[in-house]
């Protein structure tokens, strides 16, 4: 954006202070995310830079903090070697949240997407009858506050079949609160909108007219979909379900209300360290975080153009 | 496809000279209409089942347990289901009626019998929302009735604890002999009902409800135009820019936007505490004291900067996408014609851009009326919303009828704000970066 030619003197000066309010926003955008990185090194348990990590010397820096995630919950930190590693994997604590977090993130995703990408087909067709209001419906839970949501799940996943009695049946199967199942169900309706969202945006520009040519030339709706519809608006399926996993990698609400001792996950792991006693360790934790995000991120902004190049949709 | 019910198969074989409009048929005689209502309903129901599964994965793990955790604000049987004599009394007996003896031998009945079932702690525990401090009451009175007593039971009663005669525990057991009550959404109100049966405000100190809700709606007020604030130019810019740098400077829009809350939250933590980078900063600028460090943490102050922060991008993103499609040749028309680039700016760009400013506030603002990770963390008690008062009854006191009901004040308040969503912006139109 340059300034135009006809501008005068004032409009210019506007012109660069602009720029530079613009810069700060930017700045106040990422500087957060940023400033934790460098403190997640520091060798001592404070949330500032020190004398030394000003001075760039190298004792100021360290990977305590990193090697407290292994050993924090470890039955013998002090093992070197292949006994190390093997008691890290079956006791750390933020091991054993990270396991379960892609435990549930892997299949609240597969539920999600799979769901979520057949309703997108019926809903992008043109003849979905009541389209508006279940759409509606679908999309809610990104819009019900978490708080409200987590409360009805905490009373269902209880006992999730008291409601058959209206019907006359057993009111009691087991619960689902406590149990994988029981997080995983709450993940993927959690994740559903974020799915349906980027597919039906996907299927927006998509030539119905392939679909007939598939079929006049003899392929079956399966054939067809496997063949032709599926490849086309497999990226926006794929950003779905990366929006579906990353919103089970951080839920946090839910899982304090619905989830058992067992199922402990790296939020509800960093929630319990911020609420007690915050240490430096929940920083390391954040960096990996971030560059986890910078990787979705990448991945997500490549599939966009490649579905853009694909559908040949050019932005506007 | 090469079916005979074909809309399209059917017009082109019923082209042989029909006479009226109503003898067109399909190619195997029937009725062209009719085939092609049957195809058409077909396709209808084709599109209907590829969502069903969907619908009925949400109306059962959603819909559901919600409307079940809301019917507990309106329906709390815990005291009627166990008391079912004195229950009984108040039904045939109306308001202002002082309890006769019948009264207080089916009172003492039914704490014999509700404390030999064990669950005279529900029955206390029910009254114990309206009258603070009768658990015990209950609990222990249950004990003693049901080594037995003798009558008169008034007397017998109330030698065991006097708070028995007190009408206003009689006029909380009135109100909780009938399952279906509205006194939950009067406590939500900061309401309740006088022992008469009218209803009145409650003292000045136990006032917190409709100041939570003021002070949410307030709070997200001023978050949503921050991030309107903040958001506009940053939009603005991006979409004036080529390409190829607003893609580039999208990233730090979208990598805040993809990094956990969690994250988000805990660097706020470290960057406002006391001793964080922030004061550090000022403090070595030499703008304040080391003894006058700012308190810009576990108050007001926390939830709004964090809350901003967060919820910037869902700002910017609905106006990006909608600066991006305004055509910049009417500015440089309105230029052309003499206005200075304010004026400019004021009557023909920022009305462009308001649908994408209507749905980015409506969205920041459903957003943060829900909010609760973060207002729970850094928000002290100033910083608190009412999505942690509901957390509040949830999970420490247990009220979990108050809880609903302050649930469903504000479930409908998002509800009406998401169908003015819908309405204006349309649920379509929800992108994600």
């Amino acid at each position: 954006m340059a300034v135009p030619t006809y501008a005068s003197p004032l409009e210019r000066v506007w012109h660069y202070a602009y720029l530079v309010i613009c810069g700060l926003i930017f700045f106040f955008l990422i500087a957060p995310i940023v400033v934790i990185i460098p403190l997640s090194f520091n060798a001592e348990p404070y949330f500032t830079f020190t004398e030394k990590m000003r001075s760039f010397d190298p004792e100021g820096y360290s990977l305590r903090w990193y090697r407290s995630l292994l050993t924090f919950g470890m039955q013998n930190p002090d093992a070197t070697g292949a006994a190390f590693w093997a008691d890290a994997w079956a006791n750390a604590k933020w091991v054993n949240a990270a396991k379960n977090s892609i435990i549930i993130g892997f299949f609240s995703t597969i539920l999600a997407t799979v769901l979520g990408t057949l309703a997108a087909l019926g809903l992008s067709r043109p003849e979905m009858p009541f389209r508006r209001i279940i759409m509606a419906t679908l999309i809610s839970p990104m819009i019900v506050p978490l708080i409200i949501t987590a409360t009805g799940m905490f009373f269902f996943y209880s006992n999730p079949c008291e409601l058959l009695g209206l019907f006359g049946l057993p009111t009691s199967c087991g619960r689902l609160a406590g149990t994988y199942l029981g997080v995983i169900l709450a993940h993927a309706t959690l994740g559903i909108p974020f799915v349906i969202i980027t597919v039906t945006a996907t299927l927006v520009g998509f030539d119905q007219s392939l679909n007939r040519a598939a079929a006049s030339l003899g392929a079956n709706p399966r054939t067809t979909f496997f063949r032709v519809t599926m490849p086309l608006i497999l990226p926006g399926v794929i950003s779905g379900a990366l929006f579906a996993f990353v919103t089970s990698f951080d839920e946090v609400v839910a899982v304090l209300f619905i989830a058992g001792p067992d199922q402990q996950t790296i939020p509800r792991q960093m929630w319990n360290g911020i609420r007690e006693q915050i240490s430096p360790a929940i920083l390391a934790v954040a960096t990996l975080l971030v560059v986890f995000s910078i990787a979705l991120l990448t991945t997500v902004e490549l599939l966009r153009r490649r579905s853009e190049r694909i559908r040949g949709v050019t932005p506007h | 496809m090469a079916n005979a019910l074909d809309p399209h198969a059917a017009i082109a074989t019923t082209a042989s000279g029909a006479p009226d409009r109503g003898s067109l048929t399909a190619a195997d005689g029937k009725p062209l209409a009719r085939a092609l209502a049957r195809s058409q309903q077909r396709a209808r129901r084709r599109a209907f089942l590829l969502v069903l599964p969907l619908l009925a994965f949400i109306l059962i793990t959603f819909v559901i347990p919600i409307g079940q955790m809301l019917q507990r604000s309106f329906y709390n049987d815990g005291f009627s289901a166990n008391m079912p004599q004195i229950s009984a009394w108040f039904a045939e007996n109306p308001r202002g009626t002082e309890p006769d003896e019948a009264a207080w031998a089916a009172l003492a009945a039914d704490l014999s019998a509700s404390a030999e079932e064990r669950s005279i702690g529900v029955v206390g525990t029910r009254i114990n929302y309206d009258v603070p401090g009768t658990r015990s009451l209950f609990t222990s009175t249950g004990r003693q009735v049901r080594r037995g007593i003798e009558p008169p039971y008034r007397e017998a009663l109330v030698e065991i604890d006097e708070d028995w005669a007190s009408p206003r525990l009689w006029s909380a057991m009135r109100n909780a002999a009938t399952p279906l009550t509205g006194n939950f959404y009067l406590a939500a109100v900061d309401r309740t009902r006088a022992d008469d049966g009218s209803i009145r405000q409650v003292e000045e100190r136990q006032q917190v409800y409709v100041m939570l809700f003021m002070r949410t709606f307030w709070l997200s007020l001023l978050i949503t135009a921050l991030t309107f604030v903040l958001g506009f130019p940053i939009a603005h810019l991006l979409a004036t820019l080529p390409m190829r740098k607003s893609n580039l400077l999208m990233i730090l829009v979208l990598l805040p936007f993809w990094t956990s809350l969690l994250v988000r939250t805990t660097s706020w933590m470290v960057l406002l505490q006391q001793q964080g980078v922030i004061n550090d900063i000022l403090v070595w600028m030499g703008a304040i004291g080391s003894d006058g460090r700012l308190q810009m943490i576990y108050n007001q102050t926390g939830t709004i900067i964090a809350m901003t922060h967060i919820l910037l991008p869902f700002m910017i993103l609905p106006l990006y996408s909608v600066m991006r499609t305004i055509n910049p040749s009417y500015v440089r028309a309105a230029r052309s014609l003499g206005a200075t680039s304010w004026t400019a700016f004021r009557r023909i760009y920022f009305p462009q851009t308001l649908p994408g400013l209507g749905a980015g506030a409506l969205l920041v603002f459903i957003l943060a009326v829900g909010y609760y990770i973060t207002p729970a963390l850094v928000g002290g008690s100033s910083g608190q919303l009412i999505s942690n008062m509901i957390a509040m009854h949830m999970t420490d006191t247990l009220n979990w009828s108050m809880a609903a009901a302050l649930a469903a004040l504000l479930l409908g308040s998002v509800l009406i704000l998401y169908w003015l969503y819908d309405r204006l912006v349309g649920i379509d139109n929800l992108k994600l970066g």
